[in-house]
């Protein structure tokens, strides 16, 4: 490699001609953080980007399509009949639990993809701005409120179609989804975190499914709990899981809103203020 | 005027293996400050140490008087970081890239959307705006990367390797364009493995070697450390390379540096004229040459001069076997 020397060139004549940075001016400018308020702005940005991506790649959202439908009606008819006698006394039981199976299962879709995401470049960028360090994370679970959505609505709608005639009306029904979609997006911080210290999309899956797994099986979800040994009854009946479907079976056949609302959400919020905090930590550790 | 960088002492250390030994850093406002070194010398990591992105394990570091380690948010307003690979969204056009970039930094709907569009036009994109970044070329990646680290217009900017991959065509594009950043105000701190890169932009440069600075200067000083220019001689086939190294250092009293592939020789000439002399010399002891000439330095060469090893890469750190590897006795064996 020969190295010629060669004049450094004069500015070029249509050089941008905005005014100069002025270092100082910069420094007096800074901010010492962010207000709460650029942290909901970020965030927001974020969850744009993540509606953005979904809307490119809209093979995302197949599971959230198809589960909920598949697994209504194999439930349905695999199970109904040993459990509950028949298929039609069997739906009341098992669809708050396949809302609540489905919801879960979106949400560890959460956290690989965040995992998948945090590889790519563009994730250094949004590392070297002076953005909320929470947003990177936060945005995706916003829109990912659109996923669990889809799921829990598309649930009862199957369920409907298959004979499922909820007593608790349309408000009732309403409440079980809403709480639903509540506790997905808190649980969703687990595999958010859980995202944040695997180190592969595929090591988030294993692990994720190790989590899911006991959760949704080890409930009240598609058995009655009586039938169960009592050392497992006792971990039903603490399993937050229980908690979601309980309180959703109340809301949807009954239209009623009973302790386990609160259980539930009590639950929930126990969660996210466990996991947010782990999740921004870790995210923010790793190189 | 405050210095735009001022570091002492910076460590960073990976386990056993420190990546960066205790370097110091002072680069003064509005200048480009080159610094040189082949993969693995700690070039990156040091870069990252000094924009929040990796944690420092020791030293100190301020810019423009902000202490990195204390206000780690205030640097990441004052610096514009683009590295060796575009880091963009894939997913989103160059457009939206950046208007998502300018909201996360506080701009408006609507300044986020005029600023996209000033960057766009300055940097040539305006045709591409709408496109998937996934159909851009490497050239256009990169200064999409760029414009995206100017959208606040940060008074420092750290280039990784801007131009490492680019065809020469982009390569003096993107030149320009750096030169036109430090038009405008800003100071632009650009690691490079090119010595050539260093020496056309650089106010400055340090070189630095497994970590370690091991020289600093203008890029004049630099290549006066290891002679005016570069003899380089390619050997008939066949003829004794031992031979002709002694021969070649019996006549300038340094040993010659020798490629492994091509059967080629490289000495530093402190004066262009002693290559006749070398040439004479193996003539009159029957060592035939292919070609001959004579060169300016190269990053090989200042490299060889400044640490007594070539500039190989060094992403192997227990390996000192890395030392040897173009001993001349060696490739000869």
């Amino acid at each position: 490699m020969s190295t010629a020397l060669i004049d450094r060139p004069a500015p070029r004549a249509d050089a941008p001609t905005h005014p100069t940075v002025d270092p100082d001016a910069a420094v007096a400018s800074t901010r010492p953080r962010n207000t709460l308020r650029d942290a909901a702005s970020h965030t927001m940005t974020m969850a744009w980007r993540a509606t953005m991506k979904m809307r490119r790649n809209p093979e995302q959202f197949f599971d959230v399509l198809i589960q909920p439908i598949l697994f209504t009606v194999m439930f349905a008819y695999v199970f109904g009949g040993a459990i509950s006698g028949d298929v039609q006394s069997y739906l009341p039981i098992m669809i708050p639990g396949i809302l609540a199976q489905t919801v879960l299962t979106t949400c560890m879709a959460t956290g690989v993809q965040l995992r998948e995401d945090m590889d790519k470049g563009v994730f250094d960028r949004f590392r070297s701005l002076p953005i909320a360090r929470i947003a990177p994370l936060a945005g995706p679970m916003v829109a990912d409120l659109l996923r669990y959505t889809t799921a829990a609505v598309l649930t009862f709608g199957m369920g409907i179609v298959i004979g499922y005639r909820p007593d608790g009306g349309v408000l009732g029904v309403l409440g079980a989804i809403l709480l639903a979609v509540f506790t997905g997006w808190s649980l969703a911080w687990v595999f958010t975190w859980i995202g944040t210290i695997a180190r592969s999309a595929q090591a988030v899956q294993g692990m994720s499914m190790m989590l899911l797994f006991p959760l949704t099986f080890l409930s009240n979800a598609f058995v009655p709990v009586k039938t169960l040994p009592g050392w497992l009854q006792d971990f039903v009946n603490v399993n937050p899981v229980s908690h979601l479907v309980s309180a959703a079976r109340d809301l949807a056949n009954h239209g009623t809103v009973s302790g386990e609302v609160g259980w539930t959400l009590l639950a929930a919020v126990v969660v996210i203020a466990i996991f947010a905090p782990l999740s921004v930590r870790s995210y923010m550790r790793r190189v | 005027m405050t210095n735009a960088v001022h570091a002492t002492g910076l460590v960073k250390a990976f386990g056993d293996f420190r990546a960066v030994d205790g370097i110091d850093l002072t680069v003064p406002a509005g200048q480009i400050f080159g610094v040189l070194g082949p993969n693995g010398a700690g070039k990156t990591t040091m870069l990252k140490m000094l924009a929040t992105l990796l944690p420092i394990d020791g030293g100190e570091a301020h810019l423009f008087g902000v202490d990195v380690r204390r206000e780690p948010h205030r640097i990441r307003q004052l610096v514009g970081v683009t590295g060796q690979y575009a880091s963009v969204d894939e997913n989103l056009t160059a457009t939206e890239n950046l208007r998502m970039f300018g909201r996360l930094q506080g701009l408006s709907r609507a300044d986020s959307r005029a600023t996209a569009a000033d960057l766009l036009g300055r940097f040539g994109l305006e045709e591409a705006a709408d496109r998937a970044i996934s159909q851009f070329s490497g050239g256009m990646r990169r200064r999409l990367d760029l414009a995206a680290s100017l959208i606040k217009r940060p008074p420092l900017i750290f280039l990784d390797e801007p131009t490492t991959g680019l065809d020469p065509r982009t390569r003096g594009q993107m030149w320009d364009t750096i030169r036109d950043l430090v038009a405008d105000g800003c100071t632009v701190l650009l690691t490079t493995q090119y010595l050539d890169e260093a020496d056309q932009l650089a106010d400055r440069i340090a070189v630095i070697d497994r970590g370690s600075k091991v020289a600093e200067g203008t890029p004049e000083d630099l290549k006066s450390s290891v002679g005016a220019s570069t003899l380089q001689l390619r050997l008939a086939d066949g003829t004794d390379r031992v031979h002709a190294a002694e021969v070649v250092e019996r006549i300038l009293g340094v040993a010659p540096a020798l490629t492994p592939e091509s059967g080629r020789l490289s000495a530093p000439l402190a004066d262009a004229d002693r290559a006749a002399d070398v040439l004479i010399a193996l003539r009159q002891v029957g060592l035939g040459v292919q070609s001959v000439s004579v060169d300016r330095p190269t990053l090989d060469e200042v490299f060889l001069a400044l640490t007594g090893h070539d500039a190989g890469d060094q992403n192997d750190p227990a390996g000192p076997a890395g030392d040897d590897r173009h001993d001349p006795l060696e490739v000869a064996a």
